[in-house]
């Protein structure tokens, strides 16, 4: 529907437009200035003039070698008289990847801009010849202020989005279509397209590879139910303990778990994970109350090792969830309570019937939030265990690692972005489906407007 | 009835009991920093769980022994850091938040979906893409690449203030439009003063997120050593060829770091529940 009227536009103004508003296909602005829409007019005029030479000077060179990703290789070669190895630049295949996919966004918003320019050249032409008034410069300005508040407000946030999140999420997207791995490194190296290769790599090709990452995905998957369900339900059996009408200091309680995960977690999990190592104070502690007679490998034996991250998650986790369910169980509409006592209801049937359901339907989409966090959760093992104990049947990961940890290993250690990125997409496509779906069929979204 | 007072007596100070032995768990690890801090023998690890002398020595050296760490120049640049992007982050989430609170467009549920799932891309792989971007232009491994980065995610996470804006009556902005103002008007003279306590949160936020990052700057900054933040240059002390000198040290860091944070924190955590179950709770 909007698609067509798009194309309505271009062709009722290809069609019947007036001299001018034709020209507006070439010369951006024309229409616009002649209805005497003269800032609009130059703005669009100018943008053409700044894409034109954005094209020519910028945009070509690394687009029309962006099928090959580029063929020249750096050279050295000896020059006899001075003496030395001069370095010959070749084609940088990283450079060409990131301007080619910056030059393909900025061709995309002057694609906008162009049809914006022709629609509003035809709209001037159509009002002009209705006897309509033609929105005027200081019309611009008002709406811009009322009616389109929104582009006014959204424009720098959007511009930062497209900047930092999605151009550099396409870009990895293509990464992951490449061999652009330790072995072909910009810019002495060139990398290029190879297609499907690290997708079948991982889910079926090679052996190693494919062990790693079901592997890893197996414990993530675990971990994270684990870890979110012992937070939830311990978190509430706190906050619901803690809330008790017996228990006196309430904000003193809820402040000192509060005081815990505020330190911040490289310093809190460094320190832990120092304590769990065979010399550290858990094990002297241990050794010395006597219940151990020698250090426990906490951190170096696999099953250990993932119990230990469980655990320490929830130190972490449950004052999250706490604060959490305190905020939620403040907020139980007193009446429910009364109109259960006035039937008779006792403390414990109050709590089945009204608390715990109230907590579950309110805290459900936060529930998947906490899931998927946990999901990509890299601080607590990454800082805790850093993956390890490490594996010799995995590539380059430890027993602990989650595929957010490898992922981070990968790049930042091994430089296999092609890899990591093919992982990478893999997890955003894992969780990014389900969070939509589960988001909007919870009645906390979908009933939005509702609640206001 | 007697019974039933002694009973719930008991059960009192039996609750009372746990609640203050979990609390006591929870906090060890904080004791522990703190007394690592005070500790005057080196090493991470100690064959005794009490220090056997205190000293102030670990501060003092943080502060003047910098030809290995330089702490106070890693302490300007986090402060520098986390003031700009505090500023950027803040002004950013208000401009998003109040968009997807008040304003009714045709493409507005698409893009909140299209924020929340581009939130689920882990974001340090988009980091390193803007790594590589900042290389070729120039900037990797400054302050103001590191600033930008942290400021960059801004547009989507709106969650917390579009949670406080939406509690704020809208009959409020419907007599003001009736009354002539428009969008704009409303947004600077209706809500904004309405949400002093929002802003002071999602400024608060954004200014400890800096400061806590390690794996942000990591990835930014290498091992350029003059621009790093407190969280990765401590992180650097307590390498495995630096921890037994300075374990110790890398204490008396931690809190130098932690307390500030703590405070913050402490101020903001009552909005923390607003924005994880978003519209549906009224504060």
């Amino acid at each position: 529907m909007h698609g067509e009227m798009k194309r309505h536009i271009l062709a009722d103004a290809a069609a019947r437009g007036s001299l001018w508003t034709r020209l507006s296909f070439l010369v951006m602005g024309a229409g616009c200035i002649r209805y005497k829409q003269f800032v609009r007019g130059a703005a669009y005029l100018l943008s053409e003039v700044g894409f034109i030479f954005f094209f020519r000077d910028f945009a070509l060179q690394y687009l029309s070698r962006f099928a090959t990703l580029g063929t020249e290789t750096q050279r050295k070669v000896w020059n006899e008289e001075l003496q030395i190895f001069q370095r010959f630049p070749g084609d940088n295949s990283m450079l060409i990847l990131l301007f080619s996919v910056l030059s393909i966004a900025v061709c995309a918003v002057f694609l906008y801009l162009w049809y914006a320019n022709v629609r509003d050249a035809w709209r001037a032409q159509e009002n002009a010849e209705h006897g309509c008034a033609i929105a005027s410069f200081r019309d611009d300005l008002r709406a811009m202020r009322h009616e389109r508040f929104h582009v006014t407000l959204l424009a720098l946030p959007m511009l930062t989005m497209v900047l930092f999140t999605v151009l550099p999420i396409v870009f990895m997207i293509l990464i992951a279509f490449t061999n652009f791995d330790a072995d072909h490194q910009p810019p002495g190296n060139l990398f290029t397209w190879v297609g499907m290769s690290n997708v079948t790599d991982i889910f079926l090709g090679n052996a190693i590879k494919t062990r790693t990452f079901f592997g890893l995905l197996g414990w993530t998957i675990v971990w994270a139910i684990l870890a979110t369900f012992t937070n939830y339900f311990f978190g509430m059996l706190l906050a619901v303990a803690i809330n008790s009408r017996l228990v006196k200091l309430k904000k003193v309680w809820r402040t000192c778990f509060v005081i815990a995960i505020a330190i911040p977690q490289f310093v809190s999990l460094l320190l832990i994970s120092r304590a769990l190592e065979p010399a550290g104070a858990i094990n002297v502690l241990l050794m010395k109350l006597g219940v151990i007679r020698s250090p426990l490998p906490f951190l170096l034996d696999p099953t250990l090792a993932r119990i230990v991250a469980v655990v320490v998650n929830m130190w972490i986790g449950i004052p999250y969830s706490m604060i959490t369910f305190s905020g939620v169980l403040m907020n139980i509409p007193a009446e429910l309570y009364e109109s259960a006592e006035i039937d008779g209801a006792g403390p414990m049937r109050k709590f089945v019937s009204i608390t715990l359901p109230y907590m579950f339907f309110v805290t459900a989409p936060a529930t998947i939030t906490t899931f998927v966090t946990n999901f990509n959760n890299f601080n607590v093992i990454y800082l805790l265990t850093a993956g390890g104990p490490f594996s010799l049947d995995y590539y380059q990961a430890g027993k602990t690692d989650l595929l957010v940890t490898w992922l981070y290993k990968l790049t930042v250690n091994r430089n296999d972005y092609s890899l990591a990125s093919t992982i990478g997409i893999f997890i955003f496509l894992l969780v990014g489906t389900c969070s939509l779906i589960v988001y909007n069929r919870t009645g906390a979204v979908t009933k939005e407007d509702q609640f206001q | 009835m007697k019974n039933a007072r002694i009973r719930r007596r008991v059960s009192a100070v039996a609750l009372n009991a746990l609640i203050a032995v979990l609390a006591v768990l929870w906090l060890v690890p904080v004791f522990w920093l703190v007394i690592s801090s005070f500790r005057a023998e080196q090493g991470a690890y100690t064959p005794y769980l009490w220090p056997k002398a205190f000293t102030f020595d670990n501060y003092i050296r943080l502060f003047t022994d910098r030809r290995l760490f330089d702490f106070p120049r890693w302490l300007g640049n986090t402060l520098f850091v986390a003031a700009c992007s505090c500023v950027l982050t803040t002004m950013l989430t208000l401009m998003v938040a109040y968009v997807y609170s008040r304003l009714r467009f045709p493409k507005r549920r698409f893009l909140m979906n299209a924020s929340l799932v581009l939130g689920m891309f882990p974001g340090f792989m988009s980091i390193i893409a803007i790594y590589h971007f900042m290389k070729a232009i120039g900037l990797d491994q400054t302050l103001l690449a590191l600033i930008l980065v942290y400021s960059g995610g801004a547009a989507l996470n709106y969650y917390i203030a579009k949670g406080y804006f939406d509690t704020i009556p809208k009959s409020l902005d419907e007599a003001a439009i009736l009354d002539g103002a428009s969008n704009s008007t409303v947004f600077w003279k209706i809500i904004l003063p309405n949400a002093k306590p929002v802003i002071a949160t999602t400024a608060i936020n954004a200014f400890i997120n800096p400061i806590v990052d390690y794996i942000f700057v990591s990835v930014i900054m290498k091992d350029n050593y003059n621009n790093f933040t407190v969280a990765k240059g401590l992180y650097t002390m307590v390498d495995k060829t630096n921890i037994y000198e300075y374990y110790t040290v890398f204490c008396a860091g931690a809190v130098i770091v932690a307390i500030p944070v703590v405070l913050l924190f402490l101020r903001v955590q009552k909005y923390y529940v607003a924005g994880i179950v978003g519209g549906s709770v009224k504060g």
